[in-house]
Order: C-alpha cells, then structure tokens, then sequence
C-alpha cells in the first residue's frame, strides 16, 4: 500500500510536472512568434531537410526581390497582358499580347521578332528561343507586387506553375532567366551577378523560403 | 559563306551565303524576289514580313541559317494568281497608296486570318499593330480584312 501510495503521488506529480513544462513552453512559443519580423514559411511546398533560418532567409530575399523587379526580369511578367520594354518598362511598343500561351497572339508572336540570339545593335530585339510572357493562366506578374505578395506568390505551386522545391531551384538557370545577364545592347544588366541571384534564390529558399513582412 | 539550299514558295533555292545573312537579303538579292520590302531593318515596321512555317517573321532580323530545312512563303508565293481571299480584298477595295508596306500588311493578315478566319476589329488591332504604313491606310486595311474574312467563309462553304 505504502509502495503503491508513493508511486501514486509520484505518478501525480509527474502528471502536474509535464502540464506546467507545456504550459511554459506554450508561453515560451506564443511569445516568440509574437516577435517574429517574418511570416511563416508557405505551406505549399514540403521543404524536406532545410535549415530553416527566418532572419537569413528574409535577408536572401532582398537580393532576390532586387534582381526579379528589375527591368530585365520584370518586364516579361507585367501586370497586364502586354510586355515591357527598356529600362524605364514602358510598354512594349506595337503592343504584342500575351495569348493564352504566353507566345504572343496571329502575326503578333514573340518568335516573329525575337530570335534564338540577340539581334546586333541598338534597340533591336534581344534573342532567346524560348522567348514568352508566363501564360494567360498563370500571368506569374512581379510589377507592382511587394516583396511580401511576391515572395508568397512564388513558392505557390497554384501560381508558380506547379513549381515544388525542386523545380524552384533549377529555375534559377532557366535559360530565358540566364538571358537577363545577356540582354543585347544598350540594355543595364540586373543588380547583381547571375552567381550572387543564385546564391541569393537558393538561401531563401533552403532557408524555409520566407516572405518578409512588408 | 556556306552553300544553303532554301524552300521558298514550294521552289528550292542553292544560295551561297553567310548563315548570319538576315532572310530578307537572301530572298530580295540572292533569289531575286523583289516583293518583300525592306523597312527599318530592326523588326519595328512590318514591311518584311514573310511566312517561315507558317509564322509571320520578320525577315530583316531573321538570320538564313533559321529558314534552313523550313518553308519561306514570300508575297509572290501566297497564292498562284494573286488569288488569296487577302489578296483579292486589297485589290476590291484598292488598299494601298504608295503601296510600299504592303506585301508586309497581307502576309500578317493572311497568318490572322488562318488562326481566327471571323476576326473582330480587337483581333485585327491584335494582329496588326507590328505593320506600320505612313500613308496611314488602316482603315481600308480593316475593312479588307474583314471582306477577306467573308471570301474566305464562302469559298469554304462553296
């Protein structure tokens, strides 16, 4: 009885024990998230094994919404339906349409004009084989978005073009992306490197792919 | 300089070339069709537009070397007698002045109406508005390419 009493109260006070830790580590939770500068990390994608790091990925992503809201980038997701053109993305001039598949519309089609290399000279069309907007069902737009609704924006597959973790990553040396560092002449390269957009893109995402607050 | 056999309008071509020659100068100087315009040489005016497959190129900036192994219709290949829906619109309603960007104008036409054969005006602006003309004949382009629609129609239904 005695043996049985005292594992009792043992058995008690291991009960009251377990309650007050979770509820210290509840506190402990609440309070931390209450000053996180950052979401939390998207819930479309699995991250699989990341080392997850708001501060470093938030950090990453400067650099990235720096390069993808250039002009050599952002001028192929407008916010409407016809592209941008140079470096003060205006509207591309005769106003090309996007079309369903993003190749442009009849006699309008990006290919027309855009060959498989840049054309030489000033103000001639700059070249890739690939040359498209995003398509009509999935516009991808950067102008005009903050880096919080972009950085969301891209890590969601029901708008990224069912883009995982992996996918996200290659994209990084697509060759239309690549083509932002070779833009023809007379066209300002974007804000860094091909390597230092790389090493940026990939913590932000290895990070936990985090969108910042603003 | 290379030998390069090119198809233009269904006739085979053996031109000595620089692959990087733009097409417009194999077509007008090489194989001697006069019909494709140049314009600005820069993909901004529409007067070289011919068909590469089908598509509606310019071919100021495009290179031989792409057009190898491909089909090129020129103005002088779109039709036989000058007969194409498009053609026959622009002669009905006498489209041109100077006339100079012309072939350019009924070769993007020509790709609009095979991919919307009944286009609205919103499809002809869509379609055209890479086909600059300086004697200002839009409207009467309009208006031809909607006739050209309905010659199409009846020949299709004929």
């Amino acid at each position: 009885m005695k043996r049985d009493r005292k594992t009792g109260k043992r058995k008690l006070f291991s009960v009251q024990a377990a309650t007050v830790l979770a509820m210290l580590l509840f506190i402990v939770a609440v309070g931390a998230s209450a000053f996180r500068k950052d979401d939390a990390p998207v819930k479309e994608i699995r991250l699989g094994v990341m080392n997850r790091d708001s501060i470093e990925s938030v950090k990453a992503f400067e650099t990235v919404y720096k390069v993808l809201m250039s002009p050599r980038c952002m001028n192929c997701h407008p916010a409407g339906d016809i592209p941008l053109q140079g470096d003060d993305s205006h509207l591309h001039t005769m106003g090309p349409k996007r079309g369903k598949d993003g190749k442009g519309v009849y006699a309008m089609k990006c290919l027309n004009c855009h060959q498989e290399t840049n054309t030489p000279g000033l103000h001639t069309p700059p070249g890739n084989s690939h040359w498209h907007l995003p398509p009509a069902a999935m516009k991808m737009v950067f102008q005009g978005k903050s880096a919080h609704e972009l950085a969301k924006q891209l890590v969601d597959k029901k708008k990224n073009g069912n883009k995982d973790i992996r996918k996200l990553i290659t994209h990084a040396d697509d060759g239309l992306v690549l083509g932002a560092w070779n833009p023809g002449e007379g066209r300002t390269l974007p804000p860094v490197s091909h390597a230092e957009f790389k090493k940026a893109w990939l913590t932000w995402i290895q990070k936990g792919a985090y969108a910042p607050k603003l | 300089m290379a030998k390069i056999i090119l198809n233009i309008n269904s006739k085979k071509y053996p031109l000595e070339a620089d692959p990087q020659m733009p097409l417009l100068w194999a077509i007008r100087d090489l194989a001697g069709l006069k019909g494709t315009k140049y314009g600005c040489g820069v993909a901004q005016c529409g007067a070289c537009v011919v068909h590469l497959d089908g598509e509606a190129v310019r071919s100021c900036v495009t290179k031989v070397s792409r057009a190898v192994g491909k089909k090129v219709v020129t103005i002088e290949g779109l039709s036989e007698t000058n007969s194409h829906p498009v053609q026959k619109a622009w002669q009905d309603i006498d489209v041109p002045q100077c006339g100079y960007c012309h072939s350019g104008q009924i070769m993007s036409a020509a790709v609009l109406l095979r991919e919307k054969p009944d286009p609205t005006d919103q499809d002809i602006d869509d379609a055209m508005a890479g086909n600059i003309c300086r004697c200002g004949t839009y409207l009467r382009i309009r208006k031809a390419i909607h006739m050209a629609a309905e010659v199409q129609k009846k020949a299709v239904k004929g």
